[in-house]
């Protein structure tokens, strides 16, 4: 039995028990089984008292303009419309996958979770908890670890027993459990400690998980919901030094919110949370709303008795009634304990049996608002509402401690306070507290600072950033500091205003930067720029720190310097001058007939003394031995001792070395002809040939030898590559040296061959790999057994068009192979996974490691005539971004019908449009000249980049119409529209009545209003001709309308709008754009509107999709389908004839179908009445979609569309989350594979839950049950398990751990990156 | 009254209590929507992707708005109906 809660609130779906083993099983398409259950009828909302019109009234357009004619009156011919791997059968099954996690952080907390000195910074990225390691000689910030939790992380708080010197971190998610974590360094993973349910599973009201805090001294944390409930474990630890957890203690409180909870410092007393609470009792019972007016908010402590093992509500006080946030002050010997109240416009100290203490928040002057009279004349102007504190950080020094707080405008203030301390260690309450302005950066969620002196900026949109703090702030003359004991005190005090003086950044310096498109608004994927795989082009960022972004798939690689060379070398490497050595000595680099030695110093510069041959190209360099260096040309070998004395070995007669390879202790080379000789080193440093020598019937093009393992002499394997498309393995073991162990057959001839130790998934011990690059540009991977040299597991990827060649370079100490094709390419082990990522960089041609003091971990590498010296960081991006910045938030863009430009519409709610601005400066300028002011000046704007825009009041906008070039991302053309007037929608649209000519149409409204009820004083559509072959645009004409137009869309050769519930066609004319039909019948707000031949496809925000036909020759629109599922649609994009997939804001994916009969029946209506006299069901249309699929993903689609993303790779539906997660959905072909990956996302579940306890199946389905979905995610989660359990898995589904892992690792790459 | 109606009864009530908003025969609109309305801010103070969609409609900070919904919470529908008696 399922049951079904369908509160459109709490819209989370409980599976009992039965019916989720009934769902996991495989094979069994359980959207024939369940559908019948899963459909609930729709709700509708009964808060809606207002009846809608029920009937159409349609409109018939102007009868002087002839109608379009549509070509495409009806499709006929199926198979055409509906691209056939999306639509094998009826039944679709989906793979979802990630390729970039959200990239926006909701909380962020600093501790030593290595136990170690140094101090990492935690952070939840939604549904992902990762791990990072600030470096402080650097001031670079790595990932560490990186870990989908499937579930929605809500807080996390560090914690650490008393005495000890590691923290464990706890988290409250969405899964009704309280977990605990350790981070194990060893194992580079987290473990979890504790998992304790205490309630419902999802994000509920009374649920605790919201809020989280940890007593400082470590020995309870109270875990607490929005209203009511709130619970204190004991931790503790046992005899084996093991973390314990008791069982929970109540301290809920009925019928009251909760703002904000902290673990208050009371040093070793009794621990205390303190809590800001509202009693909301009295306010539901009052009609009269005398009680509501009157609502205290009140300041709470809990007292966690730990003799009694009971929680007491210890002191309760009335606190400011616009209190939002506490901040703990130090307790014990370190402070005078209590909490800080953060209100609007003041903070306040608070602590029982003491008297509050008050501050102001000094305001930021606006420079648009009249000057602020001083106290002193008695008359104050209230400017605007209050300002709040959003985060803070608490810093613990040698001597005392200070508070940095942050406001919402993004203003930091360091907070400090004086009291007494008595000979006992006692500390006294608060005297005085003083608060000075510091500096102004991004509005964060949390503050970390570290005790190395950074500042860890975790924001709320867009990148993160990593502050040096150079001062702090005491000797600013600059700024006042407001002092408590100079200003008003006690219950009764009069409101001060006092202000602060904005400036540039003086305290903190900017040191590394985590990149982040969150919000991310809207995106399309193209090919633009003609590379291998197309580019994502995003619309990012809130207000004035907007940006249009590029995102390319690939590493970011940095050049450290570039340098040009005399004539095109053919290679280069880089050697040391002896084993020891820690840096690279020399840069060795061949040309077609001489050879250049350049030395790495201070400076790199030739040098000549270094005993190789310069008159003849080289074929390899390498050091050899303790210190001695072998170059091969070929004519001979080259052996140059420490002292300068050379050993050289010739080439026999007529034969030429062609090839060669060697590793520290051997040497081998392939003469032409295919005769291959083999030099090892032996214990007095002679280089010593073997007597045999091997033919090869066709001419060697590739060698490789392996490298030395760790306390051997020698490699036992050399790969051998011949132009008749084979790779041998040959042993060099003496007692059966030379000869053959295995042979890997290939399709083309392989051109270069790298044989590297890489860290093998899932496990710290490397394995060898055997990598083939082909002259067609494939990379084939095999894994090459330690003992015996066989070949298994190939896997292939295309990399490029042109040969592979492979150079073994070193990225963060582990070995990793570049790649080099059409395109350079990286193949590495991050976090116990490999990858093979693209760089961001020109074709390189050649390449080799770098090391050197200056670059530790570098690559260097030719192009043309120009020597590079690279390095890679950010290992874990996989996007490299460009930004453009924006004025105001981006809402919507399209592409130029020249294809070479995007128009970006922006619009910003809450802020002054360009007359309102100018109105409000010649207001301010005759206040000053009134008051004689005239000596003063008016404040310049601030920056806008670091202040942002000057805030102004709700119906005020300020929008703009830009072109952007997104080549150089150059703005060619931009708009201000004023008047409040703001852009909401714009499209590029064929008139036909325009003699085809593409128009740009904006859809704009007045006035608009977010608060409901919405209102607005009206919209218009402008039409505007796109000039200058894209560049520029020039007004035709508006046309007013009455509603918010949130869709466009052309439509056989005319216009649809999509304004509210309307539904209107548009033709153009000679002085606006000419109604032609509509159907006013849509349930709440259209968002979003996609067609097809006559068939219409509308999106509501509250109603999910209507599919309309809009009838030629009757001139009407008429809604034939329906959703039974009520979604609040975001997006969407329409896969095929029949089919739409979108997303909701609650989180979901879903495909929608019309069934194949229906769809014909509809489109099959000769006389077409049938569709308009048909009766409704289920107070809808007369047919209802089927639901082909559904998916949770967590975070709020903004976009979905259809996309190839790899070169030869078949199409995809890549969606866009609010967060900047990027995914995808990939159709499945066979049922085959179906299957595979359904028994293993099941076995997958049984044998590795979600780390934060949230059932993953429950997650899926938390507010629709999953459906013909599988979480490529969670199938990828194998590749981390213990190997045990891998082999287990693979037992029970009758295959090897390799071939799961090939399975998804091409289940990726077939169609992704 | 039958013992095994006041059991009934006794259940709901301590459902009623243990899980605020459980409905009951006299639940009135105003009820119902104010539990709707208290259940909707609570979900999207809880989900973060959703806070961050709302703010970035109305160009606030999270923080800004979810300090402002869990102010509404307190009387989101307005003054409660006078009840008849």
């Amino acid at each position: 039995m399922l049951v079904f809660v369908l509160s459109r609130n709490e819209q989370e779906v409980m599976l009992d028990s039965d019916l989720v083993t009934a769902i996991s099983l495989p094979n069994v398409l359980w959207r024939s089984q369940a559908s019948g259950d899963l459909r609930p009828a729709k709700p509708r909302p009964v808060l809606d008292a207002t009846s809608r019109p029920t009937t159409t009234t349609p409109e018939i357009g102007h009868p002087l303009v002839p109608t379009y004619r549509p070509v495409l009156r009806r499709h006929t011919g199926r198979s055409v419309r509906r691209p056939e791997h999306l639509s094998v059968s009826r039944k679709m099954f989906l793979y979802n996958l990630t390729l970039q996690q959200s990239t926006a952080i909701n909380q962020a907390c600093i501790g030593n979770f290595a136990g170690t000195k140094q101090q990492e910074i935690l952070v939840a990225r939604n549904n992902v908890l990762e791990l990072l390691r600030p470096d402080p000689s650097t001031g670079k910030v790595h990932t560490l670890l990186s870990h989908p939790v499937f579930g929605i992380i809500r807080s996390i708080v560090p914690f650490r027993l008393t005495g000890s010197s590691k923290d464990y971190i706890i988290v409250g998610s969405d899964s009704g459990k309280i977990v605990i974590l350790e981070y194990n360094p060893a194992k580079n993973v987290f473990d979890r400690v504790h998992e304790e349910t205490f309630g419902k599973s999802g994000c509920r009201r009374i649920v605790p998980g919201q809020y989280l805090a940890s007593d400082p001294k470590g020995r309870a944390v109270m875990i607490g919901a929005v209203e009511k409930q709130k619970l204190v474990y004991i931790l503790n630890r046992d005899a084996a030094m093991k973390l314990t957890i008791s069982s929970p203690l109540e301290a809920h409180k009925a019928h009251t919110l909760v703002h904000d909870i902290v673990g208050a410092d009371v040093g070793f007393e009794n621990p205390v949370f303190a809590c800001i609470e509202v009693d909301y009792s009295d306010a539901d019972q009052d009609p009269t709303g005398e009680a509501f007016q009157n609502a205290e908010k009140v300041l709470t402590y809990y007292e966690l008795d730990l003799g009694l093992n009971h929680v007491v509500r210890k002191w309760s006080d009335t606190i400011d009634s616009r209190a939002n946030k506490l901040i703990a002050v130090p307790g014990g010997t370190e402070g005078p304990s209590g909490v800080l109240v953060c209100s609007e416009d003041y903070i306040t100290w608070r602590h029982q049996d003491h008297p509050a203490v008050r501050i102001p928040i000094p305001r930021r002057p606006d420079p648009l608002q009249p000057a602020p009279t001083t106290a002193s004349n008695g008359e104050e102007v209230d400017t605007g509402r209050g300002v709040i504190i959003v985060s803070s950080v608490t810093h613990k020094l040698k001597k005392g401690f200070f508070v940095l707080a942050q406001t919402e405008d993004g203003d930091l203030f360091k907070i400090t306070m004086d009291y007494s301390a008595a000979a006992d260690g006692s500390i006294g309450p608060v005297e005085n507290m003083k608060i000075k302005y510091f500096d102004t950066i991004p509005v964060s969620v949390n503050l970390c600072l570290l005790k190395s002196g950074f500042l860890f900026v975790a924001s709320e949109f867009g990148n993160h950033y990593f502050y040096q703090i150079e001062n702090l702030g005491d000797d600013d003359e600059e700024q006042m500091e407001y002092q408590s004991a100079e200003l008003p005190q006690g219950e009764d005090a009069e409101d001060v205003l006092v202000y602060f003086n904005p400036r540039g950044l003086r305290n903190l310096a900017l040191v590394d930067e985590l990149e982040s498109v969150a919000p991310l608004i809207d995106a399309k994927t193209m090919n633009l720029a003609e590379d291998d795989s197309p580019q994502i082009y995003a619309l990012s960022g809130r207000g004035s720190r907007s940006t249009f972004r590029i995102l390319r798939h690939g590493l970011e690689v940095s050049e450290m310097a570039v340098s040009e060379l005399p004539g095109n070398p053919n290679a280069v490497w880089t050697v040391k001058a002896g084993s020891r050595e820690e840096f690279d000595s020399f840069i060795v680099v061949s040309f077609v007939d001489a050879t250049l030695v350049l030395s790495i110093g201070e400076t790199v510069e030739e040098v000549t003394d270094t005993g190789f041959l310069n008159s003849t190209p080289t074929i390899t360099v390498a050091q050899l031995g303790d210190d001695a260096l072998v170059q091969v040309y070929p004519r001979g070998i080259r052996h140059i001792r420490s002292d300068r004395r050379v050993n050289e070995w010739k080439s026999p007669g007529n034969k030429t070395i062609v090839r060669a390879a060697c590793n520290q202790r051997q040497v081998v080379i392939a003469l032409s002809g295919g005769e291959l000789v083999y030099f090892e080193l032996d214990s007095s440093g002679q280089l010593n040939e073997y007597q045999d020598r091997k033919e090869f019937a066709a001419p060697i093009s590739a060698l490789s030898i392996g490298p030395i393992p760790e306390g051997r002499v020698r490699s036992s394997f050399l790969a051998v590559g011949c132009e008749d498309n084979t790779v041998r393995i040959v042993s060099l073991d003496p007692d059966n040296c030379l000869q053959g162990l295995a042979t890997q057959a290939l399709s083309y001839a392989p051109v270069s061959l790298m044989i590297a130790r890489m860290a093998e998934s899932g496990s710290g011990v490397g394995s060898l790999y055997l990598m083939i690059g082909l002259h067609s540009g494939l990379l084939v991977r095999t894994t090459l057994d330690n003992v015996t040299g066989a070949l298994s597991d190939t896997r292939l990827r295309l990399l490029g068009s042109r040969p592979v060649k492979l150079f073994s370079v070193t990225i963060q100490g582990a070995p990793a192979v570049l790649a080099l094709s059409s395109r350079p390419w990286l193949s590495y082990t991050y976090q116990s996974r490999t990858k093979l990522v693209p760089l961001s960089c020109t074709t390189l041609e050649y390449g080799s490691s770098f090391c050197s003091e200056q670059c530790p971990e570098g690559i260097v590498a030719i192009e043309s005539n120009n020597l590079h010296i690279l390095t890679v960081e950010r290992l874990g991006s996989v996007f490299n971004h460009t930004s453009v910045p924006l004025s105001y938030t981006p809402r919507r863009f399209v592409l130029t019908p020249q294809r070479n430009h995007f128009v970006i519409i922006e619009s910003d709610h809450n802020t002054w449009c360009p007359s309102d601005k100018k109105r409000k400066l010649e207001a301010k300028a005759s206040q000053m000249e009134v008051d004689g002011d005239d000596g003063g000046q008016i404040i310049e704007e601030l920056p806008v980049d670091q202040f942002g825009l000057p805030r102004a009041e709700p119906g005020k906008w300020a929008s703009c119409i830009r072109i952007i070039n997104p080549r150089d991302g150059e703005t060619t053309f931009k708009i201000d529209l004023d008047d409040n007037e703001a852009a909401f929608s714009l499209v590029t649209c064929v008139f036909a009545a325009a003699e085809g000519q593409q128009l740009l149409v904006v859809g704009t409204a007045s006035n608009v209003t977010m608060q409901p009820p919405r209102r607005t004083t009206g919209g218009k559509l402008r039409t505007y001709r796109v000039t200058d072959g894209g560049a520029s645009l020039e007004l035709m004409h508006t046309t007013p309308i009455e509603g918010v137009p949130r869709a466009l869309c052309a439509f056989q050769g005319r216009l649809l709008v999509g304004m509210e519930q309307t539904l209107r066609i548009y033709d153009v004319g000679k002085k606006k754009l000419l109604r032609k039909c509509e159907n006013k019948q849509f349930p709440n707000n259209i968002t979003t509107l996609h067609t097809q031949g006559d068939r219409i496809i509308v999106g509501d925000s509250r109603d999910s999709v209507h599919y309309c036909s809009y009838r030629a020759f009757d001139n009407r629109i008429i809604v034939f389908a329906d959703d039974v599922t009520p979604r609040w649609i975001t997006t969407s994009t329409m896969l095929d004839y029949d089919t739409i997939v979108g997303g909701d804001k609650f989180g979901n994916l879903f495909v929608d179908r019309l069934p194949a009969d229906i769809s014909e029946e509809v489109d099959d209506d000769p006389t077409g009445n049938k569709m308009v006299y048909e009766k409704g069901y289920l107070q809808g249309a007369p047919h209802k979609v089927e639901h082909a699929a559904e998916f949770f993903i967590g975070e709020t689609p903004t976009s979905i569309q259809k996309a190839t993303l790899v070169p030869g790779g078949r199409e995809v539906v890549l969606y866009t989350t609010i967060l900047g997660t990027v995914g995808i959905l990939v159709p499945f072909q066979s049922k085959e594979d179906v299957d595979f990956f359904q028994m293993l996302e099941m076995h997958l579940r049984a044998k590795s839950p979600p780390l934060c306890g949230r059932d993953h199946l429950a997650y899926r389905s938390s507010y629709i049950p999953v459906r013909n979905v599988i979480d490529g995610d969670m199938c990828e989660m194998f590749n981390l398990l213990p190997n045990e359990i891998k082999k287990e898995i693979a037992g029970e589904l009758d295959r090897d751990v390799s071939e799961i892992s090939k399975k998804l690792e091409d289940a990726r790459n077939r169609v992704a990156f | 009254m039958s013992s095994a109606v006041m059991n009934v009864n006794a259940q709901l009530e301590h459902l009623q209590s243990k899980h605020v908003g459980t409905g009951h025969a006299d639940t009135n609109k105003f009820e119902w929507a104010v539990n709707q309305h208290r259940d909707t801010y609570a979900s999207i103070i809880g989900h973060s992707s959703m806070l961050a969609y709302t703010a970035v409609a109305e160009n606030e900070s999270i923080g800004r708005k979810k300090f402002e919904m869990i102010e509404k919470m307190l009387q989101p529908c307005g003054p409660p109906v006078a009840k008849e008696d």
